[in-house]
């Protein structure tokens, strides 16, 4: 029985690892694949210089980002099946359809024109160069939906039934598992988040450049963008996120209640501000500062209203699927949530600000905005990783809500040992992988924009040409 | 009755299968040969340059094919799935370690001058290229051979089992069949000196792969029961396979490039067909029992499921064959390695079409 244990908690590391690695590119690859494609189609219309250099630098930077991307998502998908054999076996039936129509309509979409974009723009017209960057971005975003529907079933499952003779899940419906509540609200999001991602990016390369007064007109352009970019994008993932918890309340009540620390039934419910929770298995909070009604505003527009508690939600889990711990760690999950949000709205704040010095034209010169727009570039990760945590711990036990328990899912014929390998085994690589990449990515900051000639003028095609 | 179960969803599916595996052999066969030959064949770095140079825009849309093949295992035969990628466990684990190291070498090689940059990523390429076209052989020979599978259709085995001397086997011809399909591949989209070391690799390459697939072909007729219909076609087919690979390089050494290719590609899918019509209607041959070997019907999903993929597969793959066969007429120029440095590997223009 111990042994078992290990397999499953080694492969939830496995898993968690191997899949925060992997979301640090993917959101780099959706924003920045969005953000090239709107230079290159700024450079299409206006045949200006700046967006001819732009495009060729950031698009240098997310060709890196996209190789880390692209090998380490294979993982995922193979990583069902290693690990996860028995919820393999009883959600393939819904679960593994959404993964075949993303290779299909998606990645394939994705992965055959990066090689048209990149190695293309001498064999191609102008237009047809510039479809082809929207086609990876496309691909790039419609591959987000189809996994994200995956992910939301899991979440929220629709669209099926309870095979009574196997005790599989069989599809009954794919429209209701791809327009799922869930997934339009997580969808957008994710895409919002991502746009952020490659705001700050963008923003901090950009700040770096103008510390040094290095191509300064080019850079004050590229900042002013990112700029657009970080205020939308910022206040769409806020407002969709605001959406979500709302839909969530409804949906996955003790992932929520967790995210707010409320232990108790409240009426009206106040929002926690700072709480201390004990770790493991806890029915109150140790410390907490709240503010009175808000809870009950924020779910559902009413300053009265009630909100479920987990110690009431723990009872009626017991009491319709049997004894057990129905409650996530709630440290984790309140923690994630918190940093989640708090980096968003950081980020809102931080773009007005930007803002605000770019109408009174002193953003290239105001030092202190410039140095302090390089370290944020870390925070986006931070934001994207608490909101998976939120997301994924916060669904626990269960692996298919209310459906399957993580518990029951994983492979009974992979060892411990073998795990314990194969964890090693890809933290080794991944840090080796995270340290090259990130040592390209400072070097092709470090060399900033080439220098545009007459003939990449005339074309474009000669600079475009991403590839050597 | 086995025509009868062929035209079934099951059937229908494991054919497509079989399609997306001969689909990715092909295309990522010569893509592992190319990775594999690239230290020999180029010379140095104008070379090299040239000869990574023909799958760089392709590589990756090639790939997609071994995700939309597991993707779609997984939706229609979940449990077949599930069984063979954990029973497979550290092989699975080895090959994406070399996808891994393979797909980020290809493209950051080039994104620094030093040579001591270029050679580790150019190593990486060929460790990367190597260890999964071997590994896939692994697969694919355990999946007939059989391994120990238990009645609740879990792998039982150890290391061991999986790296029996068959499996081996089923390795280096993998390893093999995709060096000299990726050398013939070579010789069509290159030119110059480059192309003549493709040339000398595809005819050294030759005999070694034929007499590989039939050697396992003779294996496999030997440890196989009686003589049906089933086996007679897994049998022609495979007889096809072994003559177009003969007969490939007898088109290369005529420098028929394009028809080379062709036959190397065609023998690629006619080892692939013969392997899943000698499968059928097993998905995964157990060792301990044949009662415990995997079907096509017991591991396949509900009918509701085939049928909504089975549409989506008919509307979408047909798109996905339009415009990535565009990209290989894009991309249809040979490459030469040229010395001169700060140009372009594929620069060159065009001479001689492909085809």
């Amino acid at each position: 029985m111990t042994v078992a244990v290990t397999t499953l908690e080694l492969s939830r590391w496995q898993f968690a690892t191997t899949i925060i690695f992997h979301f640090i590119f993917v959101p780099i690859t959706i924003g920045m694949g969005l953000f090239v494609a709107s230079l290159q189609t700024a450079w299409y219309f206006t045949r200006s210089d700046r967006y001819l250099r732009l495009t060729h630098f950031f698009g240098q930077i997310f060709l890196v980002n996209i190789a880390l991307g692209v090998v380490t998502g294979i993982v995922q998908e193979f990583q069902f099946g290693m690990n996860w054999a028995t919820y393999s076996r009883l959600v393939g039936d819904v679960f593994g359809a959404p993964l075949a129509i993303e290779g299909l309509l998606a990645f394939f979409l994705e992965s055959v024109f990066i090689g048209l974009w990149v190695f293309g723009a001498d064999r191609l017209s102008p237009r047809l160069h510039l479809l082809t960057i929207w086609a990876v971005a496309v691909g790039s975003v419609l591959s987000a939906y189809v996994i994200l529907a995956a992910n939301s079933w899991m979440q929220h499952p629709v669209g099926y039934r309870i095979n009574p003779v196997s005790h599989r899940a069989e599809m009954t419906s794919l429209w209701a598992i791809m327009t799922n509540g869930i997934l339009l609200e997580g969808f957008a999001h994710v895409i919002s988040a991502a746009i952020v991602t490659a705001g700050v990016l963008v923003l901090a390369i950009a700040a770096y450049h103008l510390i040094r007064r290095r191509e300064v007109e080019l850079f004050t352009h590229a900042a002013r963008l990112s700029l657009v970019f970080l205020l939308v994008g910022g206040a769409s993932t806020i407002a969709w996120g605001h959406f979500q918890g709302q839909l969530l309340v409804r949906e996955q009540p003790m992932k929520m209640a967790a995210a707010e620390a409320l232990f108790t039934t409240e009426k009206p419910a106040s929002v926690s501000l700072f709480a201390i929770t004990p770790w493991s298995n806890p029915s109150k909070n140790d410390f907490n500062i709240t503010v009175p009604h808000l809870l009950s505003f924020l779910n559902d527009w009413n300053w009265n209203s009630k909100a479920v508690g987990m110690n009431e939600l723990q009872s009626e889990y017991a009491a319709e699927y049997g004894a057990g711990n129905y409650k996530p760690n709630v440290p984790v999950t309140y923690w994630s949530f918190r940093i989640m949000t708090g980096v968003g709205f950081l980020f809102l704040g931080w773009a007005a600000l930007g803002l605000l010095l770019v109408r009174r034209r002193r953003l290239e010169s105001t030092r202190l905005y410039l140095l302090g727009s390089i370290p944020l570039v870390l925070l986006p990760f931070v934001a994207n990783t608490t909101g998976w945590l939120l997301t994924e711990m916060g669904r626990q036990p269960w692996i298919v809500n209310e459906v399957f328990k993580t518990s029951d899912a994983f492979s009974h014929s992979v060892s411990v040992a073998w795990v314990a390998f194969t964890l090693g085994g890809f933290i080794l690589v991944y840090s080796v992988l995270a340290l090259v990449e990130t040592g390209l990515v400072l070097h092709i900051v470090r060399g900033g924009p080439v220098p545009v000639s007459k003939e990449d003028r005339e074309e474009g095609g000669k600079l475009l040409r991403m590839g050597y | 009755m086995l025509a009868t179960t062929f035209i079934s969803l099951q059937g229908f599916w494991f054919a497509l299968l079989g399609v997306l595996w001969a689909g990715f052999f092909v295309l990522e066969g010569f893509d592992f040969g190319v990775g594999m030959l690239m230290r020999f064949i180029g010379r140095d770095d104008g070379e090299r340059k040239a000869v990574i140079g023909t799958i760089e825009p392709v590589w990756d849309g090639n790939e997609v094919w071994l995700i939309v093949a597991g993707g779609a295992t997984f939706a229609a035969f979940p449990s077949w799935y599930a069984t063979l990628f954990s029973g497979y466990y550290i092989v699975f684990f080895l090959i994406l370690l070399g996808l891994i190291f393979r797909g980020v070498a290809i493209e950051y090689r080039a994104r620094r001058e030093e040579q001591r940059w270029r050679s580790a990523w150019e190593i990486a390429i060929l460790l990367g290229s190597a260890v999964p076209a071997f590994l896939w052989g692994v697969v694919f020979a355990n999946v007939i051979h059989g391994v120990p599978i238990s009645s609740s259709g879990e792998f039982t085995g150890g290391l061991l089992d999986l790296f029996g001397g068959y499996a081996i086997l089923g390795g280096f011809v993998s390893l093999t069949l995709f060096a000299f399909h990726g050398a013939v591949f070579l010789t069509l989209r290159t030119k110059g000196k480059v192309r003549e070391r493709a040339k000398l690799a595809a005819t050294l390459l030759a005999l070694p792969a034929l007499s590989l697939v039939i050697v396992i072909f003779n294996r496999s007729a030997a440890a196989s029961g009686a003589v049906d219909g089933k086996w007679i076609a897994a049998a022609v087919l495979a007889g096809i396979a072994g003559l177009l690979l003969a007969l490939s390089l007898g088109l290369a050494r005529r420098d028929r490039d394009g028809f080379a290719f062709a036959a190397t590609a065609l023998a690629v899918c006619s080892t692939v067909a013969s392997f899943f019509v000698g499968l059928y209607p097993s998905v995964l041959v157990s060792s301990t029992s044949a009662a415990n070997n995997l079907t096509a019907f017991s591991t396949s999903s509900s009918h509701h499921t085939l049928w909504v993929m089975t549409i989506v597969a008919l509307i979408f793959t047909p798109v996905v064959l339009v415009y990535q066969g565009w990209t290989y007429w894009v991309f249809r120029a040979r490459l030469r390695g040229d010395p001169l440095p700060g140009t372009t590997g594929s620069g060159g223009t065009s001479s001689r079409s492909s085809g």
